[in-house]
């Protein structure tokens, strides 16, 4: 659809006073979200610069601790939140060929996926807690690495921490999107918060793509 | 109060109509209530500060509260007001106008970054009132996650919810200003303070999230000895450092960027001839924000980061120094042969480039590591931010908020006692702060409560300087609300400036425009008045 299509039947209601038009607003409104995911990623940027530099510190004692994450499910983790993301983006088409009954049960699907990522974390924190491997509540590894090992799991948890709050969040506002487009309250010529939505779901699953190889995968074998 | 009538002051009146706004020039106001009293209250710790100063024996406070008095003072003047002072209310209120739009792009997640920005002031003030925080305004490691006894949570809360309000401004004026721009008002048509807003909005849209994951990793490492940055179990307090820093670098710019830009408005307006090299302005105001984020090192020539590091950090601050150098000489030319007039708003403005120029040159010393390594933590390096961050960004800070007060508020204030308090503040800064670069060079160190008897009366011209300083403060006050009740209505553009922000009603109705403002090249001194 071409932005002057969209702009000719937009309807006029919608569009905010500080707005010429309906085009206008949606350009401002995506460009406001993009820039938004670029703080994200300088957000995440941090916890992944603390990764590298302590992970050149201590290679063996990181490939030693990478061991201890629980690779069968990271990996099914990764193979949920990948399918929730290309749900999500069938749904943002399915709003925009006005088939709200179908963009709802994607959308109530993305958030169900998302939700069943946590409760896999949830599973694999319980798993690491009897394991004695959570800093500052029960860590307890002997061996030459044991230091290396807590650190990787400080940031472990931190970045796995930070992350599923992302996850959560998005869990919460498909959800409510869901009921909303349910309702009928989004279509053809109104997809831009579906969209951004879906935006913000894709940065989450884009992050998680480089944090499941960084914790789970790199040196395992050696 | 006949121009008020009309106008947004006159819209809708009432508390709740004020704090649930989303006129960017209300939100403006607001803001500019709050960065006020935090000046005021950052002013009073640094007060605190040289009053023990002026006795050897630092008699006044003890080494502890000592500490705390300049903890509180760096903290709040640095996150308070100084990050948010000119893009917050002149950049609130001035872009939408500048731009010939109706309102920024985002109104409510505006006021949200309000609320946002007096949340975090809370916390901040909430700390001082449990007692305060020993820290330094840089929370290094590992004293801020395992040594401090003071309210390192309440602090680091403050300022990483702070952050957050700077970020959302950010991406608001970003959007604004790609998108709500008038028809036929390029790029190249905007005022410099645009383009310094604009660039100012990136870096705070990239490197406050840094700090904010910082600050948190801060607080965790406090609660759960995580040890990222733990030397016990291995971390690397460097690290935090790097990360500190990274964010705290370019906010330098955050802080200057904006004053560069109310400069470059002011200076054409009183020389009535267009800025020299306008384009050349641009491309330094990019090449800042772009170099800026890749100095931070320079901060750490003694911390221990690898030779070559320092270096680089070394050669590329010294590059930095260019495109704000082309800025210098810029506005020079521009005051080359014109006609010049000393309007208030002019003298601050000509105060701030001999300032910044002294504060800047001082920067220099400073990126190379021969003379940096011995001049670290001396009084050299306070002296030489200062005039960077008060010599320049809080004059531009005044001088901007002399020039746009007619616009604001209708109201002329009274030119004689302005230009008195220019010159004061001009005189009290330079006695303040002048000594200071002496003290460090001769050797002494900053952030101690005592010192050698024979920097006595170094340190005792400073203090009667700042006396001085904080007189030269508290004038603009006094006659700027003076205005208020019966200053003379000023006029749509009293000093018949250029910009579209003087094409509307002073002060301008709700709505910015009532009919549409005439676009054309940014600073046309040299034609005609639309």
């Amino acid at each position: 659809m071409t932005a002057a299509t969209d702009a000719a039947c937009a309807p006029d209601a919608d569009v905010h006073e500080q707005y010429d038009d309906a085009t206008q607003q949606r350009e401002a409104a995506t460009l406001g979200m993009w820039v938004f995911l670029s703080t994200e990623i300088l957000f995440f940027g941090v916890l992944f610069a603390s990764y590298t530099i302590l992970r050149i510190l201590y290679p063996q004692g990181f490939a030693a601790a990478s061991r201890h994450t629980d690779m069968l499910l990271g990996t099914i983790e990764t193979a949920v939140l990948l399918t929730s993301s290309s749900l999500i983006a069938l749904a943002v088409r399915a709003v925009r060929l006005d088939q709200n009954r179908v963009a709802a049960w994607l959308l109530a699907a993305t958030a169900t996926l998302g939700l069943s990522f946590l409760v896999m974390h949830g599973f694999e924190y319980y798993k690491e807690y009897t394991e004695h491997l959570i800093p500052a509540i029960d860590f307890m590894q002997p061996g030459p690495h044991s230091h290396a090992i807590e650190l990787f799991f400080c940031l472990y948890y931190c970045i796995t921490g930070f992350h599923s709050l992302h996850v959560a969040i998005g869990v919460v506002v498909i959800s409510a999107l869901a009921v909303r487009v349910c309702r009928g309250a989004y279509g053809a010529h109104r997809y831009t918060y579906p969209e951004l939505t879906a935006l913000y779901w894709h940065l989450v699953d884009i992050v998680w793509v480089f944090v499941y190889p960084l914790l789970y995968l790199v040196d395992r074998s050696g | 109060m006949s121009t008020i009538e009309g106008s947004f002051w006159s819209h809708d009146y009432g508390l709740r109509a004020w704090l649930t706004t989303r006129d960017h020039k209300r939100i403006a106001i607001l803001y500019a209530l709050g960065i006020t009293f935090y000046f005021f209250l950052g002013g009073a710790a640094a007060t605190l500060i040289r009053l023990n100063l002026v006795e050897p024996t630092g008699a006044l406070l003890s080494a502890e509260n000592y500490n705390k008095a300049f903890t509180f003072h760096g903290v709040v003047m640095v996150w308070f007001f100084l990050i948010p002072s000119i893009p917050t209310t002149l950049g609130n209120f001035l872009l939408p106008l500048m731009i010939g739009a109706r309102d920024v792009a985002f109104p409510r997640l505006n006021l949200a970054s309000w609320y946002l920005y007096m949340l975090g002031g809370l916390f901040a003030v909430a700390a001082l009132l449990a007692g305060g925080v020993d820290t330094g305004w840089t929370f290094y490691t590992p004293f801020s996650t395992m040594f401090s006894n003071t309210n390192v949570y309440l602090v680091v809360i403050g300022v990483f919810v702070t952050g957050f309000s700077s970020i959302l401004t950010g991406v608001n004026f970003i959007v604004t200003i790609h998108t709500l721009r008038m028809p036929r008002l390029t790029w190249f048509r905007l005022p410099l303070f645009v383009w310094c807003m604009y660039a100012v909005s990136l870096v705070m849209v990239l490197a406050t999230p840094v700090l904010a994951m910082t600050l948190a990793l801060i607080a965790l490492e406090r609660l759960a000895h995580l040890g990222i940055f733990d030397p016990a179990l291995g971390g690397d307090p460097l690290l935090f450092q790097h990360l500190f820093w990274f964010y705290s670098h370019p906010a330098v710019y955050i802080m200057i960027l904006p004053a560069m830009g109310v400069v470059s408005e002011i200076i054409p307006c009183f020389v009535r001839r267009r800025i020299f090299g306008y384009r050349f302005m641009v491309y330094s105001i990019l090449a800042i924000t772009v170099i800026g984020f890749m100095v931070w090192g320079h901060h750490m020539f003694v911390a221990g980061q690898s030779m070559y590091a320092s270096l680089l950090f070394s050669i590329l601050s010294f590059v930095v120094a260019v495109p704000s150098a082309i800025k210098v000489f810029n506005w020079t030319a521009t005051l080359r042969k014109g006609d010049i007039s000393f309007e208030a708003p002019m003298l601050y403005a000509l105060g701030f480039i001999g300032l910044f120029m002294l504060g800047g040159l001082t920067g220099l010393m400073l990126a190379a590591p021969a003379l940096d390594i011995p001049l670290t933590d001396t009084y050299f390096v306070v002296a030489h931010f200062h005039y960077v961050m008060v010599g320049g960004s809080v004059m531009a800070y005044l001088g901007g908020i002399h020039y746009w007060w007619p616009k604001i508020t209708g109201k002329l204030y009274s030119e004689g006692w302005a230009r008195a308090a220019a010159i004061l503040m001009f005189f009290g800064f330079n006695l303040t702060f002048f000594p200071q670069y002496i003290l460090g060079y001769e050797g002494m160190p900053r952030r101690y409560h005592a010192y050698l008897p024979h920097f006595q009366v170094l340190n005792v011209l400073s203090s009667a300087g700042a006396s001085i300083l904080a007189l030269a403060y508290l004038l603009p006050v006094a006659y700027l609300l003076w205005s208020l009740r019966a200053g003379r209505a000023a006029g749509n553009n009293p000093w018949q400036a250029r910009g579209l922000e003087w094409q509307t009603t002073s002060p301008p109705p709700q709505e910015n425009f009532l009919s549409a403002p005439t676009v054309g090249e940014a600073y046309a001194y040299d034609e005609a008045a639309p």
